[in-house]
């Protein structure tokens, strides 16, 4: 390894401080949170997730935290769970790659609800 | 893409004697085993802090906090955690899992607890310099090579009003000052990590979980006084510790960041490592400096002091390794933040080890000011088993016994000290109604006349004498002068001895007697131990009335000593009894009784 100038060691902290934000959750105030049942699966959950998490991570939003649930959805699947400050809890429906990328540039970016995607909950869901 | 979750294995001695680091090698085999290795990332760090419900498993981003995690539960945590989502709610601090966008609050432990010390413990993986380097690591060093004058360096430190976390408390800025001042042109610098107290580990855990943060400020001293060597004298039996500091040592030298022209500045710093024998005395820094120069570790009359006359002669620093760790922070966010935090008498924060008849045993760093109240009751949770608190051990065998009456003075290096303890390094023993408190102080003493390095007479005849006439007491063969030969030995102890192991040994005696009289009157005059802890003043006894002659303790009995017929009472002969204590945690029914 070479030995670092000024501005190599300033190159590293910027390049590693983007690593080490990842795990600092503190602050953080969009929630988003994909089910994960093995239904959701089926119905192709986990690309939802990648897609979702790929999308956060290319628009650099810090502020967001992308949990799974593994409980029981709502029809039809994969669903996405998104809470906002300002937007509060909205629930999306067949949420497929394209849709994920959508969500994350429409609605956490830009702070508007996709209303084509949205579905209502039932009373106890 | 990047990874989804990332999985925080504390890997602190404490968590790693519990196979912390087999869970940390499991996780990462099953993740690859299931599929998802690209999708986690398994962190080893430094210590949580919460010692008492380790190994300590931290999932981000849910913030999910496991503990007493065993290295099978590895593949459970990845199956349903990783893949699926859902918290393994068994191994839950709380034990129930969080609901969904609610805020995180911290657990009781930690909300009055401030990290400035401990700030990358638990949150970094301290064998990764790039990791201490992201945590604004470094970046106290960059500004005092190029921004920074050393004069400057001194006044922010005085600002800060930084003193000293060994113990005595001395003010940082002024070590460093006189050392600057002191002719020569050959200096040193050193880290004493020769952490000794009885159940004191702040300063292990902080070089285990951030060996950089002490570097760091070494370097950046050595630039200020104009020193090109730093030593850190650390005792032998810390192993994980010192290859912690080998690893970190080894990367900082070849980023550039030790060795020949740091950072391109023109300045060239290098650090080694001595090993310590493990002598209590060799945290006293004069006998500290002889060990590192090969000599017996043995104190020397001051002054001169280090800062004039130190090591191999020569002007040297020589600070705790708390006090290191907080220099970079100091340096990064100036003195007048640091001075914003804790007491007018002391500025921010102590690291504690809290230890002893407590809820939660573990590393706690809180701001100077806190109340022990605070600190037993509401970070510490309390007695456990439901017992009476008696008093907290503070400065370890150098310091002495709070009561009850006295838990909500604020911590700092004045207050304690007004209450006849001390700061100290930071050991915090917990003490209930079980302990006997002339046993404790005998334990003290003990410790140090096993510690004393033999050179000086008051010390050394004086701390044996102590010992003597305690155990002549805890025998039952206590005599009424008694109590004032302790208090005329340990006043020639305090005026004649070297240093201050010799000067503080009698300490944990006084303060006892200052605040238990009473104890020490019913060893002497009664012959009875009220906490019926020695052995020589208690019998044995079981209640008739409550003995409901199950025979239960009889089989347990490792001497024969407890006989008579089934479903009747039984008794305990004696002149046979060894007071083992079998007997009493056996019964069922509490008939058998401490007399």
């Amino acid at each position: 390894m070479a030995k670092l100038s000024l501005s190599d060691l300033r190159e590293i902290r910027v390049r590693e401080e983007r690593n080490l934000k990842k795990r600092d959750i503190h602050g953080r105030s969009v929630h988003v949170v994909v089910a994960m049942g093995t239904s959701g699966i089926n119905a192709g959950a986990k690309l939802t997730l990648n897609a979702l998490a790929d999308e956060v991570e290319k628009k650099g939003l810090e502020n967001v935290i992308i949990t799974q649930t593994g409980s029981a959805a709502p029809n039809p699947e994969p669903v996405v769970e998104v809470y906002t400050p300002n937007e509060g809890l909205v629930v999306y429906g067949s949420v497929d790659k394209d849709t994920a990328v959508r969500i994350v540039d429409e609605h956490l970016a830009g702070g508007k609800v996709l209303e084509d995607k949205r579905i209502e909950l039932k009373e106890g869901e | 893409m990047g990874f989804k979750n990332y999985i925080l294995v504390c890997g602190g001695t404490g968590c790693e004697s519990s196979r912390s680091d087999q869970i940390y090698h499991s996780l990462i085999d099953e993740a690859q085993a299931q599929g998802v290795a690209d999708q986690v990332q398994v962190i080893k760090t430094g210590c949580f802090g919460f010692c008492e419900q380790g190994p300590i498993v931290k999932i981000l981003p849910e913030d999910s906090f496991y503990v007493q995690v065993k290295p099978e539960d590895a593949r459970e945590l990845i199956a349903e955690h990783v893949i699926k989502g859902r918290e393994v709610t068994r191994l839950l601090y709380n034990k129930a899992p969080r609901k969904a966008y609610e805020e995180v609050e911290d657990i009781k432990f930690y909300q009055k607890q401030l990290r400035i010390v401990l700030r990358n413990c638990g949150s970094i993986d301290p064998e990764n310099i790039d990791e201490y380097i992201a945590a604004d690591g470094y970046k106290a060093l960059e500004k005092v090579l190029f921004e920074m004058t050393p004069d400057d360096v001194i006044n922010e430190l005085k600002t800060a009003g930084l003193r000293g976390r060994g113990g005595a408390g001395f003010p940082t800025w002024m070590k460093w000052n006189f050392t600057k001042q002191a002719e020569g042109d050959e200096k040193y610098v050193v880290c004493n990590a020769d952490e000794g107290d009885p159940g004191a580990y702040m300063d292990r855990s902080t070089l285990e979980g951030d060996p950089h943060s002490v570097l760091e400020a070494m370097t950046i001293c050595g630039h200020t006084i104009g020193a090109h060597h730093g030593y850190i004298y650390i005792r032998a039996e810390y192993p994980l510790a010192i290859h912690r500091l080998e690893v970190a040592m080894k990367q900082a030298r070849e980023y550039g960041l030790l060795g020949k022209d740091i950072l391109g500045s023109g300045f060239d710093y290098d650090i080694e490592i001595r090993l310590g024998a493990g002598a209590f005395v060799c945290g006293e820094e004069t006998a500290l400096l002889q060990s590192i120069e090969g000599h017996r570790g043995m104190p020397q009359p001051r002054p001169p002091f280090p800062a004039v006359k130190g090591l191999w002669g020569k002007p040297t620093v020589i600070n705790n390794v708390e006090t290191w760790a907080n220099v970079a922070q100091i340096i990064n966010k100036g003195g007048a933040w640091f001075a914003s935090i804790g007491t007018a008498d002391s500025h921010g924060t102590k690291v504690f080890a809290l230890t002893g008849k407590i809820c939660n045993s573990g590393l706690v760093e809180v701001p100077m000011g806190t109340t022990l109240r605070e600190i037993v009751y509401d970070i510490g949770g309390g007695i456990a088993h439901g017992k009476r608190f008696k008093a907290v051990q503070t400065g370890g065998p150098s310091g002495g016994v709070i009561t009850e009456e006295n838990l909500d003075t604020p911590i700092d290096f004045g207050g304690l000290q007004k209450i006849g303890s001390m700061m100290g390094s930071g050991g915090m023993i917990v003490m209930d109604e079980d302990d006997c408190i002339v046993d404790v102080a005998k334990f003290y003493l003990n410790f140090t006349v096993d510690e004393s390095c033999g050179k000086c007479a008051p010390c050394r005849i004086g701390g044996k004498s102590l010992c003597n006439i305690l155990e002549k007491i805890t025998q039952g063969k206590g005599e009424p002068g008694d109590i004032d030969q302790i208090q005329q030995i340990a006043h020639a102890m305090r005026v004649g001895s070297l240093c201050a192991l010799g000067q503080t040994a009698p300490n944990p005696v006084l303060s006892s007697l200052r605040y238990f009289p009473k104890e020490y009157e019913a060893h002497i005059q009664d012959k009875k131990c009220p906490s019926g802890k020695c052995k020589k003043l208690i019998s044995y006894e079981i209640n008739p009335s409550k003995c409901i002659g199950c025979t239960a303790c009889s089989r347990k009995c490792p001497v024969g000593a407890i006989s008579g017929e089934v479903k009747k009472p039984h008794k305990i002969n004696g002149n046979v009894c060894i007071k083992c204590g079998v007997c009493k945690e056996t019964c069922k029914f509490g008939a058998i009784e401490i007399h």
